[in-house]
């Protein structure tokens, strides 16, 4: 049945979306865990 | 508090595990749609949610901008309040039940405005002062991402069933689509604006947008009176075991959108203290080095004034 | 607010480069749609009311951007945000002018689309006024509204339109439909005609409510 293409199509894209949105959280995380040791490191000087 | 997080991601994943073996195994095959109908348990919980979401952040944002003055905030607890009292009693009144619509229990109608007006205080309580602006744009981002869901599995799900992509006249994905607009705007409007009080313009576009969505509703829900539309799946009524599957699958993904809600408010506030932090700096060492290359990654949405 | 409105008018009427300059410029849109949608077909009739109001949209907001920017040049922003006269003045005389500004950009745009598209109207053509002036009214009371919470963000010009557009939606569908209803006569444009009057109320209360919040907020 080919219908049943757009259902895992559907299924893969919800995760995807899901995935890419989840990965960029933990990027900006990161990256302002980043930002933060460095301002105290600065204070500190 | 934050050590609860990795149990609650655990079972998380185990719930949507266990609905998507409903979705796929357990939910029995539509007569007219075959097996592509499961498509809603993905479909429908992603609107759900998105919709919950946004009114969230409408309510946030209202109370945002009555918060400035203590007359506004009291006259808005008692519409509220009001509001509450009357979807309590209303539905009950012989004319106003007529006025609802077929299939509409008047009991829906009122666990509605009480939840309205449960989640209007609560929000108020948990959230004071600038938690409140990061519930707001939590909100806002979380919603978009479950927004985008719906309105990409939507067409994917109308294509095999209706043979198009987008009718035109389908009233739930366009005013979807609007509302996906209206919130794009939004987080736009957060991260181009520079003025010290972004969130208070911020909150004044979240209620104009509450306030377009029913205009959007109808105006389409007019336009297709006159222009006859493919028939989309009516308002039948859904078998119960297809009922309970979808329903799982929404508490699964209010799980998941609670946890991915929770992650992004402790980045808001981790972004906001380091800001802070940062501009701090910059105030008692003018010509501080480690600022100016940190300060060049993250674009600030407000500067120091 | 009288007083405000017509030093605006002044200003603009002496400052004719601008308003040449925005003519022109709808002539132009008028004219790229003219190339780009065939006049001969058909069913031209029905979307040559789609078409004159993107044009319309268009027109509106290349006049819409500039409506602040006297004020923020001369600081007038910071006189009237101490002033004890409400800010819905200001806001009302700036809606108003620039509404006199877009009808006239339309009522120079319309006999072109006439002109080159053969224009006859089918249905009631009366009707087409209260469409044209809810509808401008609608794009205007936004526009103005939007355009000074863009003040203050990078990329000001592009904000307007990103931040009008989807709000606006619902009165493009109800100017839209009314207009190509009146036009090929097949469906009255009544409830069109509501849809306007109910949008610019509530839209126009909304602004005068939040204007003052939107000022101070600059």
């Amino acid at each position: 049945m080919n219908s049943i293409k757009f259902l895992y199509a559907a299924y893969i894209a919800t995760w995807l979306i899901h995935s890419l949105y989840v990965g960029s959280l933990i990027g900006r995380y990161r990256r302002l865990r980043q930002q933060k040791k460095e301002l105290e490191r600065g204070q500190s000087r | 508090m934050k050590k609860a997080f990795p149990i609650l991601a655990v079972l998380t994943a185990l719930f949507l595990a266990y609905a998507f073996y409903q979705a796929l195994w357990v939910a029995p095959t539509d007569a007219l749609q075959g097996d592509v109908y499961r498509i809603i348990y993905y479909h429908v919980p992603s609107a759900w949610t998105a919709f919950l979401l946004f009114f969230i952040n409408f309510l946030a944002s209202v109370q945002y901008l009555v918060g400035a003055k203590c007359s506004t905030q009291r006259a808005a607890n008692w519409v509220v309040i009001a509001i509450g009292i009357a979807g309590f009693i209303a539905p009950f009144i012989p004319q106003v039940r007529q006025l609802l619509p077929t299939g509409m229990y008047p009991s829906s109608v009122t666990t509605t405005a009480l939840i309205i007006t449960a989640l209007y205080f609560l929000i108020g309580k948990y959230f004071p002062g600038q938690s409140l602006d990061v519930l707001a744009v939590t909100a806002a981002e979380v919603g978009v991402v479950f927004c985008s869901i719906v309105l990409v599995t939507g067409p994917i799900w109308a294509r095999p069933v209706w043979g198009i992509w987008w009718a035109p006249g389908d009233i739930r994905l366009t005013s979807t689509l609007v509302l996906w607009l209206i919130y794009v705007s939004y987080l736009v409007l957060r991260r181009f604006s520079d003025s010290a009080q972004t969130q208070k313009l911020a909150a004044v576009l979240a209620v104009f947008g509450a306030l377009d969505v029913p205009l959007v509703y109808f105006s389409i829900w007019f336009f297709r009176t006159q222009h006859p539309q493919p028939v989309i799946g009516g308002g039948g009524s859904i078998d119960p075991r297809m009922l309970h599957v979808l329903l799982i699958n929404w508490m699964a993904f209010l799980c998941f959108a609670f946890l991915v809600c929770w992650s992004r408010y402790r980045l808001e506030k981790l972004r906001r203290e380091v800001e802070e932090t940062e501009a701090l700096e910059s105030l008692l060492d003018p010509a501080g080095p480690p600022a100016a290359s940190s300060a060049a990654k993250v674009p600030f949405s407000r500067g120091p004034k | 607010m009288l007083a405000t409105l017509s030093k605006d008018i002044r200003l603009e009427w002496r400052s004719k480069d601008a308003l040449n300059a925005m003519l022109f410029f709808s002539m132009l849109v008028v004219v790229i749609f003219v190339f780009s949608f065939d006049p001969l077909a058909e069913e031209s009739r029905h979307i040559v009311g789609g078409l004159v109001w993107v044009a319309f949209l268009f027109a509106a907001v290349v006049a819409l951007n500039q409506t602040w920017a006297r004020e923020l040049r001369n600081q007038v922003l910071d006189a009237y945000r101490v002033s004890p006269a409400p800010a819905n003045a200001l806001f009302l005389a700036k809606v108003l002018g620039n509404f006199i500004l877009v009808s006239l950009l339309e009522a120079l745009m319309t006999p072109l689309f006439v002109i080159f598209y053969n224009l006859r109207v089918l249905g009631p053509a009366w009707q087409l006024i209260p469409v044209a002036l809810l509808g401008t009214w609608a794009l205007v009371v936004n526009g103005t509204f939007f355009a000074a919470m863009s003040l203050r963000t990078r990329s000001r010009e592009l904000m307007l339109p990103l931040l009008l557009f989807p709000v606006s939606i619902p009165a493009v569908l109800g100017m839209v439909a009314g207009t190509t209803n009146i036009l090929t006569g097949e469906n009255p444009a009544h409830f069109y005609i509501v849809l306007l009057l109910t949008y610019d109320v509530v839209f126009t209360t909304a602004c005068l409510a939040l204007f003052e919040t939107v000022l101070q907020a600059e």
